[in-house]
């Protein structure tokens, strides 16, 4: 600290005993330097070592379920019964699937307006009260949205659609858009307002109307931007837990439908760990579908990254 | 001065990180001086309906044994024995009696109340009781409409709990036996979820631990016997089960205190029932 | 059609679905609040949490909560501005680089639930801690730590080059041109990453249920070891396992107190940036 001062005020000077205390400083000021740059180097390698720990954790678990069951029949098994034997985990596999879709149907569409809208159409005022609303949203606890989820949106599926209960992937598709929303419009926004303006500025010269501009120009270029958007909305979806176990069901069989109980890896998760005793196959078989969420989230960032690139190279080719 | 402020909660940060690394050398366990003060600290985890006993306990721990604390933690059942076989707390609470992977490490099992279970409907429901065999046919899905077991012509909405869960356990163990419950059942993550659920969706059929029967739900009779703690006591209804606190090993000094206190006629009487649990004193032997 | 009538059409459905969001939003508050606000008493927000009677408050629960997410944004912060610092002004690419990055992102979508086992086993047990305020602190910070790192990053990237230049010409080191120059020109897009990550520690619920715990002290203290049960933890604890009479109520007044916590810290340091936003500017 003091240190950092010190240099601050170490302005050449001409004099020879100025010389010799600048280079002393000088001395000391590298090795601050040094030291500061080793503690960012310390704090970037901190989260190779988190992930890593996770990981080791999560699959040194996994690895022992693979000892007791074959991977594939935990992969592909239909069957979900701890108590026969069977850890089939299709059926959670399937409905983190159908659920993470839907969220995305739902919630893609809605956030692309929202963000278009936000991007350029909003008046500064409309853009102070929108902002602001969709910060909350983000804030919101997931266990809010799944309270008002079982209170209001299951019973109103229920309702309208003569099924029995009212639980399932509707019901969690549906509280899922509405909690990827903030990530996907702050992420598709800046993506729309990364667009060069000329791009924009030169279609609207072309006589074009506002909608046709962003219709056929803007969306187009900000293209990679979006998906990205959507990939991470998919990476946040797929991986939430204490909402979707309220309004989903949580019936361990492959769903039959969009309103009968289903379940996702995540609600399986939350639902039976502090339930099953450590060590066993069926705990064991909870860190494998925490390993297999890893890995589809980490194939989703590569997807990302792919588009990334794709972003990039499409605007080095504009240029 | 950014820089200043900056620095300083750098050196916190780096403080803290320290301390947890150093903390990693301490032990947390309790310790008696000659006059049976204790000190230190006793730790709980496990089941989460048990939570609210165990809260109060400790308050009642603390006020007597000002220098003990309690940390009271979930997580669920098997996180309780799990964390208590470990030896990383001091007492793992339980919905379930401990299985086969827990039976070598000396475990040592401590009823402290008497769980029953009510089956619940949605108020909607015109049925008043059921017999244990339509119980089994609802729950393994054989009859899927009231108007086969007495009721109005609907579906019957199955609300359950989580197959490794205590409740469902209990269920299994006291009405279904040696069949399986239909998997296309709606199961959700606790009681209060279920009484929702419940509450919320018409034709449907549930149970909860009797603490969270209420009006947005109706009970029904199992073979013509309610769900009351007198129903319990005379071994008339028998869907109940053991809320257990378990030990590693007997229990000593400010841990042995805490589990006698919670035995307690006293504590058994003033505050066991109020969660709806049935005093263990209370049960016939 | 022509092409000004699908313009308008198109402006009219993008500028609903915006509308619709703010309705959704407004409903999920709207139904938080009025069955939450009434419960907001005086005696609610002082007393202590009952386990046995009705009538118990969340004063225990406040403190805690604003205890821990403290605490973990002192440890997240300063480590995520390390690396995000590292990130956007020390790494060339490589492997090592696009390691860490790959790293940041998967702990980003790490699910809560595998951070809370994580805390559990790593924190609670393994480190000793117990069930206590600085693991569950500890473990929300890993939580938060891609967050951070992303925003610092991103904040660090957008300070004008020509500042780096002019406090390198002035013959200040690099370290020292991030400190006095780079750091206090970001400062402004740093507090909303902050505020972000503060905001979901202040709503999370699975991480620390097995990691902080959820009790509380008997007494105000600050002591880190002490199990800590916040304001998203009781609100999920009373929901689901209390039997209370008034369970619903208590739920209610929580989740209003929650949500207006959330809105004061969203607006604060919304504020707090902009003013320092301000404030830099008039100095440039």
């Amino acid at each position: 600290m003091s240190a950092l001062n010190t240099g601050r005020t170490a302005v050449p000077t001409q004099t020879g005993v100025g010389a010799a205390v600048r280079t002393r400083l000088r001395g000391r000021r590298r090795d601050t330097g040094a030291i500061w740059r080793g503690l960012f180097f310390a704090s970037a390698i901190f989260l190779v070592i988190s992930i890593a720990a996770i990981l080791v954790m999560v699959g040194r678990q996994a690895a022992a379920l693979f000892t007791q069951v074959r991977p594939l029949a935990f992969l592909f098994g239909r069957v979900w019964a701890p108590e026969h034997g069977l850890y089939g985990a299709l059926p959670f596999l399937v409905g983190s699937l159908a659920a993470t879709g839907l969220a995305l149907l739902i919630g893609v569409p809605l956030g692309l307006a929202g963000a278009i809208y936000l991007a350029k159409l909003a008046t500064p005022r409309a853009q102070r009260v929108m902002r602001p609303a969709i910060e909350l949203l983000a804030g919101i606890p997931s266990v809010v949205y799944g309270w008002v989820g079982l209170t209001a949106l299951v019973p109103f599926i229920r309702r309208h659609s003569g099924h029995v209960t009212g639980f399932g992937l509707l019901a969690a598709g549906v509280v899922l858009a509405v909690m990827v929303l903030p990530t996907f419009i702050s992420l598709a926004e800046d993506a729309l307002r990364a667009v060069p303006q000329d791009i924009e500025h030169g279609s609207l010269a072309l006589g074009t109307t506002r909608w046709q501009t962003i219709a056929h120009v803007l969306i187009p270029a900000a293209w990679p931007g979006i998906a990205a958007a959507g990939i991470l909305s998919m990476a946040r979806a797929i991986g939430e837990t204490m909402a979707v176990q309220m309004v989903l069901g949580n019936s361990p069989v492959i769903p039959a439908g969009l309103i009968v109980p289903a379940s996702t890896l995540t609600s399986e998760i939350v639902l039976e760990m502090g339930s099953t005793p450590q060590g066993s196959p069926a705990n064991n078989a909870l860190f494998a579908m925490g390993l297999l969420l890893l890995l589809i989230s980490l194939g989703l960032i590569i997807a990302v990254r792919a588009t990334r690139k794709e972003a990039t190279a499409g605007v080095r080719q504009a240029h | 001065m950014n820089l200043n402020r900056r620095n300083v909660l750098t050196i916190i940060a780096a403080a803290l990180v320290g301390t947890t690394l150093l903390a990693a050398g301490c032990s947390n366990g309790s310790a008696a001086n000659g006059n049976g003060q204790f000190s230190g600290k006793i730790s709980v985890a496990g089941s989460t309906a048990l939570g609210p006993l165990v809260k109060q306990a400790a308050d009642e721990f603390g006020a007597k044994y000002p220098k003990v604390s309690v940390d009271v933690s979930g997580g669920g059942s098997f996180v309780g024995l799990s964390q208590v076989a470990a030896g990383a707390v001091d007492i793992g609470a339980s919905d379930v009696a401990y299985t086969d992977e827990y039976k070598d490490k000396g475990l040592v099992d401590h009823v402290v109340a008497i769980a029953p279970f009510a089956i619940i409907v949605n108020p909607g429901v015109n049925v008043d009781g059921l017999t244990k065999a339509q119980l089994v046919d609802i729950f393994t899905g054989k009859v899927t409409n009231w108007k086969d077991v007495g009721g109005q012509n609907q579906a019957i909405a199955i609300i359950g709990r989580s197959p490794a869960s205590g409740s469902r356990a209990t269920i299994k163990a006291t009405v279904l036996g040696d069949k399986d419950f239909d998997p296309k059942g709606a199961v959700l993550n606790s009681n209060g979820d279920v009484r929702k659920g419940v509450a919320t969706t018409p034709g449907a059929i549930g149970y909860v631990d009797l603490a969270f029967v209420d009006s947005s739900i109706k009970t029904v009779k199992v073979d013509g016997v309610a769900c009351t703690a007198d129903n319990v006591i005379s071994g008339q209804y028998k869907i109940y089960a053991n809320e257990h606190l378990y030990t590693k090993g007997e229990p000593k000094d400010a841990v042995k205190a805490f589990l006698d206190m919670v035995m307690s006629a006293d504590f058994q009487d003033r505050n066991v029932a109020k969660l709806g649990f049935i005093p263990v004193s209370k049960m016939p032997k | 059609m022509s092409a000004k009538r699908i313009d308008q059409i198109a402006r009219w459905t993008v500028t609903a679905a915006a509308g619709l969001i703010l309705l959704v939003l407004g409903y999920i508050l709207g139904s938080v609040l009025i069955n939450g606000l009434p419960v907001l008493s005086w005696h609610f927000l002082t007393s202590r949490s009952s386990n046995l009677e009705p009538g118990g408050g969340i004063s225990m629960q406040i403190f805690n909560t604003i205890y821990i997410v403290t605490l973990s944004m002192l440890i997240a912060v300063p480590i995520g501005l390390g690396a995000g610092v590292y990130l956007a002004e020390y790494a060339r690419p490589g492997r090592l680089t696009s390691l860490i990055r790959l790293a940041t992102e998967s702990l980003a979508s790490v699910p809560s639930i595998v951070f809370g086992l994580f805390g559990m086993i790593v924190f609670a047990n393994a480190a000793g801690l117990g069930f206590s305020r600085l693991g569950g602190a500890a473990t929300l910070a890993i939580l938060n730590l891609p967050l951070i790192v992303r925003v610092s990053e991103e904040a660090i990237r957008a300070v004008p080059a020509d500042l780096r230049h002019a406090s390198l010409a002035l013959g200040a080191t690099k370290e020292q041109t991030i400190f006095s120059a780079v750091l206090p020109a970001a400062v402004g897009r740093l507090a909303t990453g902050v505020t972000l990550a503060a905001g979901r520690a202040l709503g999370e619920s699975a991480v620390l249920i097995a990691t902080a715990g959820m009790s509380s002290p008997r007494y105000l203290t600050f002591d880190p070891l002490a199990s800590g049960e916040t304001l998203a933890v009781h609100l999920w604890a009373v929901n689901a396992e209390n039997s209370l009479s008034d369970a619903a109520r208590i739920a209610n007044g929580t989740a209003a107190f929650l949500i207006l916590a959330m809105l004061a810290v969203s607006l604060g340091i919304g504020w707090f940036a902009r003013r320092l936003d301000r404030r830099l500017a008039g100095q440039g």
